[in-house]
């Protein structure tokens, strides 16, 4: 056959990729990925690495155990909030009105716990989630049924919710949260033993994952990554958990919040990568068309979608109020829709729909969470603080936009 | 031809507004053969296919699978009927891998709401290689990534890893290279090989000549004649797609 001279691989290849990968092999297909402009995580990785420099060669405060357990308190809300725009993201749309969502979920919910007529803290939570969830299908319902932009949509969403938190607090001013467990939600830390027992069984669960994972594909014959990387995988986390854990146990303990965080991560990322929904989302950011060819019901996953962007935008006013104690009329205002867009973009999830993941959302509000609070330490003025983190997602585009362009020219992207 | 074809349409016209886009038209392909459909822009070749998929119904006209008479009103019964359409533009999701592209929206799991990608993973080599598609890295890949004859492999296994028994190519050699095309064109009839109904629609006769086993032709939304590939010139078929004969023109007073 000439047709087959041409071809970089005339052999059986798909026989070969099923046999089991050399340590080396993975690696030269892991370098041939980096020169073709596929990155990964090492930018914000590095990034990470100068950001911390940075502070801490300025103060002396940053790479404190007290700073480290701020910093997850600090960058939960918008992680929260951030994995819901991952999703929406996802798609291809926009949710401009995260923000006040947010705001309404909360203060929803702080009034609910208000005496005389408090309500129990869960049925509270539950129903001002549900409240927001409406929020989404509605939104949703009029972005797919008009075939109207997500932009124009959620931008009036925005207005109309900021409207709505004024008018449901009304002249108050600030109403306080009445409720220790919503309020231990962001300011209960674990006791050091149970930190350390949570942090083990994390690091169980995931190796038992990984290397079931691993001799299921074994058995099928189904390419598969070598026992020795996996086995340095499950290495790198457990050393990863175990730092966390006894930095954090030096002061106060593993926040609460960042046991939440990992639940929604690890569920959200399930979702997003093992279920047919989650195949859905990515087909429909990749081509619409392709999706409603192999009748997929693009419509009613869009509203899923929107959802659940407002469920997580809810939980993270939930949170932020949590950490604040109380809800006042700025609630889910400044920039907390704006940084919790930058996160999820900043963590490698493109606007223009079907590339990025759930981590993501947790990667880049590390280092929104990273920069602001050292910037806080460093005392700067709010003016300064906006024009570096706004130069911050600047360059996380750039880095995406530049290595986007090797792939195009490698004919991969 | 004891046995009745394998897809048949009989008398079916289709219009747009004032457009008669297909006329009365009769077709018919059988098991194990390559069928092509040719024809000058606007002869009505992508009206019929879309019809025969389900995209919209034919006016008037009766379609046969296997000698009975159904009704196709939307895609999902042409798939339930076998009937599997690769379309030009090959509707598939770039950021998806091979095994997610070919799979998609018929997703299998094992699990209360998990993908089995494993089970997923090993059908999609099967049908890759019972097709002797071999010059894929890894079914892993994003389509992405991969080359115009390649994607076009990935989008036929697609069509005919569900059991498919008539597979319609939509153009499939339109933007392939010399030796994509080689490529493609030997998958095609390997299709055949297998028993299956192939429709090919093309505008390259050389192609057409290469594998087609009959040759419709369709002029102005009739049909002018069908074609035996091994009997006829190329001539013989440029003629009967610029200046074949029409049986009456709907609407014209002669």
């Amino acid at each position: 056959m000439m047709s087959q001279i041409n071809e970089p691989k005339p052999t059986n290849a798909l026989k070969e990729s099923n046999s089991t990968q050399s340590v080396s092999n993975y690696f030269s297909d892991y370098w041939r990925r980096i020169k073709t402009g596929d990155l990964g995580s090492w930018p914000i990785f590095f990034g990470l690495m100068v950001i911390v420099i940075i502070f801490q060669t300025q103060n002396e405060n940053y790479l404190t155990p007290r700073n480290f357990v701020n910093l997850f308190v600090q960058m939960a809300g918008i992680t929260v909030i951030a994995i819901g725009v991952v999703y929406v993201l996802l798609l291809g749309e926009i949710d401009l009105s995260i923000g006040y969502v947010s705001a309404v979920a909360a203060v929803f919910m702080t009034l609910r716990l208000r005496p005389p007529n408090s309500w129990y803290w869960i049925a509270a939570i539950i129903a001002a989630l549900g409240v927001v969830a409406l929020i989404g299908i509605l939104q949703g319902t009029i972005i797919t049924k008009f075939r109207l932009p997500s932009f124009i949509v959620t931008l009036a969403g925005f207005l109309v919710w900021n409207g709505v938190v004024l008018i449901m607090i009304g002249s108050g001013g600030t109403v306080i949260v009445q409720d220790e467990i919503v309020i231990g939600i962001a300011n209960y830390f674990l006791p050091t033993m149970l930190g350390w027992f949570l942090a083990i069984a994390l690091v169980v669960l995931y190796a038992v994952n990984r290397l079931l994972g691993w001799r299921g594909r074994k058995q099928r014959g189904v390419s598969k990554t070598p026992l020795a990387i996996v086995i340095a995988q499950i290495v790198i986390v457990a050393l990863i958990v175990g730092f966390v854990t006894y930095i954090a146990n030096q002061d106060r303990g593993i926040p609460f919040v960042v046991v939440l965080l990992l639940v929604l991560l690890v569920g959200f990322t399930f979702l997003a990568e093992r279920t047919r929904f989650g195949r859905y989302v990515y087909a429909i950011g990749g081509s619409a068309e392709a999706a409603r060819r192999a009748g997929i019901n693009v419509d009613r996953i869009k509203i899923y979608v929107f959802m659940i962007s407002s469920i997580m935008a809810g939980m993270g006013g939930i949170v932020l109020a949590s950490r604040l104690r109380s809800v006042d009329t700025s609630a889910g205002g400044g920039n907390l829709m704006l940084n919790s867009i930058a996160a999820a973009v900043i963590g490698g999830t493109s606007l223009f729909g079907g590339r990025g993941r759930v981590i993501s959302a947790f990667i880049g509000a590390l280092v929104i969470a990273s920069v602001e609070n050292g910037m806080g330490l460093l005392g700067l003025s709010s003016g300064v603080k906006f024009v570096i983190t706004g130069l911050v997602l600047l360059l996380a585009v750039l880095v995406d936009a530049i290595t986007r362009r090797g792939r195009s020219q490698s004919g991969t992207a | 031809m004891s046995e009745s074809p394998l897809l048949e349409l009989k008398g079916v016209s289709k219009a747009f507004g004032a457009v008669q886009a297909l006329y009365q038209v009769d077709f018919a392909v059988e098991a194990g053969e390559i069928m092509a459909l040719v024809g000058d822009n606007g002869a009505g070749k992508s009206t019929m296919i879309k019809g025969i998929a389900g995209i919209y119904p034919f006016d008037e006209g009766e379609i046969y699978f296997d000698g009975d008479l159904v009704e196709i009103h939307g895609p999902r019964d042409a798939a339930k009927l076998g009937v599997e359409i690769v379309y030009q533009d090959l509707a598939l999701a770039d950021n998806l891998d091979v095994v997610a592209n070919m799979f998609l929206g018929r997703e299998q799991i094992n699990r209360p709401f998990r993908l089995d990608e494993l089970h997923m993973e090993q059908a999609a080599i099967e049908t890759l290689e019972s097709l002797s598609v071999m010059t894929l890295r890894s079914v892993r890949q994003p389509v992405a990534e991969l080359s115009g004859g390649q994607r076009q492999a990935v989008a036929v296994a697609k069509a005919v890893m569900w059991n498919s028994k008539v597979v319609i190519l939509d153009e499939p050699t339109a933007a392939l290279g010399v030796a994509q095309t080689r490529q493609v064109l030997d998958l095609v009839k390997r299709l055949r090989d297998k028993g299956l109904a192939v429709v090919v629609i093309s505008h390259n006769l050389h192609d057409i000549f290469d594998i087609a086993d009959r040759i419709t032709v369709l002029r102005l939304g009739q049909r002018v004649s069908v074609l035996q590939a091994a009997e006829s010139s190329q001539q013989e078929v440029v003629h009967a797609i610029t200046a074949g004969q029409l049986d009456e023109v709907p609407g014209m007073v002669q």
